[in-house]
């Protein structure tokens, strides 16, 4: 993919930003609101291929290293069992939610009925949504970035 | 509690925990080294296999586990994830864990000139993980879950020598197939949640009422995993992607399709098992029903395995049709047993049709592994430009001829052990059947005396003088399945008393699988 013009990537460079955060958030408050990790992952990724479009796979590709992309992707699974692997080694079942109800971080118990939601609950659960955003934003992103680069390659007609 | 409790205790989440642990890990690995990576792949997958073991002699012992993710007792409504393991769910979990190290040490020096590896590795772990997850998985939409993991991660796989176009294409055949297959279990699902709001397999055997939707899913779930597990309507993926993935990839994809047969058997032995002897129209109990359309199917898989065996010339397209035939024994003498439920000879057939499961994977496993011996040294797939290997392979030679009398069930190969039982068996049913699956071996064994006189023996080819036997580690992987088949061959009661009829007992008694679990409650 080549770059396009200045007007592009004008409009990209001021959506970008809120893309981001709009696709932290869904990541962040993925115990609370509907989304997730996943959801996340993919709305910050539809970020970076807004920039894929505006300024072109080569400059993408001269900023950004794959492989560094996949050794993010390697680390947010790594991540997400590893969280298990502490259920196991904390609360003595695999998939423990450990931090639940210990009052440390993600800890607190949500008072019950209608209230306003309390971020600092879920245990575990916020913890390995972070671990499955950090997975799909390398993931998705790595496969959009071989995309673009694959079809910007003239020999294959 | 001492550390061997907790570690049993833990067994069934670790052994899918380590290989799906290992297999993130691989990529940041073997940046190391690659030799780094190919024995951490092994090391983890050893350390798996001790799991495997530590439960099967547990389970074996002292009867099924369960295991419960995230919470520590049972609780009314049961929405946690179980796993639930038997002696049957432990015997597969042997194949799987056997054939997978066999693939790593074979693919040690069958692709060390091959780039990629390290993802290689990655998705061999992951199909690895998911064939144990379906073995040892409670709950039914986990178990879709992990044959979703297994499609996914076995299309990648086939397509490994992607700049073949045959090996693309195959690949894309199984993704639609099997995909079609998973969503249609999916559909099954559905049907069963919709009705008794729980995904639990003993729970929902526990509930089940037999209703017109429970009759629509049970064709649905014995078609799609019938066509995962490569029965002859559906059989059509099968020689495709086991003919042109390379041979160490078609030893963990069988683990993945004989999981999906004992997904099948799990269906109807355990899931259905309460009903089985209800009578549908004209009297007839719902077990001869669904007996009697598997031995058919069985019958056409083993007739167009052997039939378009004997017409292909391309060496590993042609055991891929041997494979069919195999999966159709097994698939007979499981519709046998499940005809004739409740008399001795079903019991006998089934023990017949498990043992047969992990026969086939000894058998076509060798054949294959040999298939990929003569492509690595020769670089040729067809029989017509093979001829006089056995001057310099001998070892290789040596083995496909084992792995040739053992697919034909020719005594003292374990081969005979298992068609013996389902002949026996069979014959008491129908001797019709008997006498077809019978012919079946005997064309088994003619085509692959074929093989033996085109590829091995003959005149030496000027072309193929200066080939050499195949690396160390490829004829360590060929040697252990040939002592294998050898040893089963010899001993098979061994076998048969310590594995194959406590898994029979434990599929047959679905009373005990459903009591695990509801019982608890």
């Amino acid at each position: 993919m080549s770059e396009m013009t200045k007007i592009v990537k004008t409009t990209a460079n001021i959506l970008f930003p809120f893309t981001m955060i709009f696709g932290l958030y869904v990541i962040v408050h993925g115990h609370l609101t509907p989304g997730g990790g996943f959801q996340g992952g993919a709305i910050v990724v539809s970020g970076c291929a807004l920039l894929l479009v505006a300024y072109g796979s080569s400059w993408v590709f001269d900023h950004i290293k794959d492989k560094r992309l996949a050794t993010f992707e390697s680390l947010g699974a790594i991540g997400f069992i590893t969280i298990a692997f502490l259920g196991l080694v904390f609360s003595a079942v695999f998939f423990g939610n450990f931090l639940t109800g210990s009052g440390t971080l993600f800890g607190t118990t949500p008072a019950t009925g209608s209230t306003l939601s309390n971020f600092n609950t879920g245990g575990v659960l916020p913890l390995m949504n972070f671990a499955v955003g950090v997975k799909v934003i390398a993931g998705l992103f790595v496969i959009v970035l071989v995309m673009a680069h694959a079809s910007s390659i003239k020999e294959w007609g | 509690m001492t550390v061997l409790e907790a570690l049993l205790q833990h067994s069934p989440a670790l052994i899918i925990a380590i290989p799906l642990l290992s297999a993130f890990l691989l990529p940041l690995v073997s940046r190391i080294h690659a030799k780094v990576r190919d024995v951490f792949a092994l090391v983890m997958l050893g350390v798996t296999s001790c799991f495997v073991g530590l439960l099967a002699s547990d389970v074996l012992s002292h009867g099924p586990r369960i295991y419960i993710f995230g919470a520590q007792n049972l609780r009314v409504p049961l929405v946690r994830i179980l796993f639930e393991v038997d002696s049957m769910g432990v015997f597969m979990a042997i194949i799987t864990m056997m054939l997978a190290i066999i693939a790593v040490i074979y693919s040690w020096s069958f692709l060390h000139q091959e780039d990629g590896l390290d993802k290689y590795y990655t998705l061999l772990l992951l199909v690895v993980t998911s064939a144990l997850g379906m073995e040892l998985t409670g709950d039914i939409f986990n178990f879709f879950v992990f044959l979703e993991i297994s499609c996914i991660a076995s299309c990648a796989l086939i397509a490994f020598w992607v700049t073949e176009g045959e090996a693309l294409e195959a690949a894309f055949k199984y993704i639609v197939v099997s995909s079609i297959g998973a969503l249609f279990v999916l559909f099954a699902i559905g049907i069963f949640y919709a009705q008794y709001n729980a995904l639990n397999i003993a729970t929902l055997a526990h509930l089940l009422l037999f209703t017109f939707l429970d009759k629509i899913a049970l064709v649905i779930l014995l078609v799609s995993l019938g066509m995962k597990a490569g029965l002859a309507p559906m059989h059509m993926w099968l020689p495709d992607s086991y003919g042109r993935a390379p041979p160490s990839i078609v030893l963990i994809i069988m683990s993945a399709t004989l999981a999906s047969f004992y997904g099948l058997l799990r269906v109807v032995f355990t899931f259905y098992g309460n009903v089985l002897t209800t009578s549908l129209r004209f009297s007839l109990p719902a077990h001869v029903v669904i007996g009697w359309i598997l031995i058919a199917l069985a019958i056409v898989s083993i007739l167009i395995g052997v039939i378009m065996a004997l017409v292909q010339t391309d060496l590993l397209r042609l055991i891929g049709y041997a494979a069919v035939a195999e999966i159709g024994y097994m698939f007979l003498a499981v519709g046998a047993s499940i005809a004739a439920l409740g008399t001795s000879y079903a019991t006998v057939a089934l023990q017949g049709g498990v043992l047969h499961i992990l026969n086939d994977a000894v058998d076509i496993g060798l054949l294959f592994l040999v298939a990929g011996a003569i492509y690595y040294v020769t670089k040729k797939r067809s029989l017509d430009d093979l001829s006089g290997l056995a001057r310099t392979m001998k070892f290789t030679t040596v083995f496909f001829i084992i792995g040739l009398l053992a697919v034909a069930g020719m005594p003292p190969l374990n081969g005979f052990t298992s068609k013996f039982l389902i002949y026996e068996s069979v014959y008491q049913l129908n001797p019709i059947l008997s006498i077809i699956a019978l012919l079946g071996s005997i064309l088994l064994l003619a085509i692959f005396v074929k093989v033996l006189y085109a590829a091995f023996l003959g005149p030496e080819l000027p072309g193929l003088k200066d080939v050499k036997e195949a690396p160390k580690s490829m004829l360590l992987a060929m040697g252990f399945l040939a002592g294998l088949a050898i040893f089963i061959g010899l001993f098979p009661n061994l076998l048969l008393d310590t594995l194959v009829k406590p898994a029979v007992s434990a599929l047959l008694d679905h009373a005990q699988y459903i009591s695990m679990v509801v019982g608890g409650l």
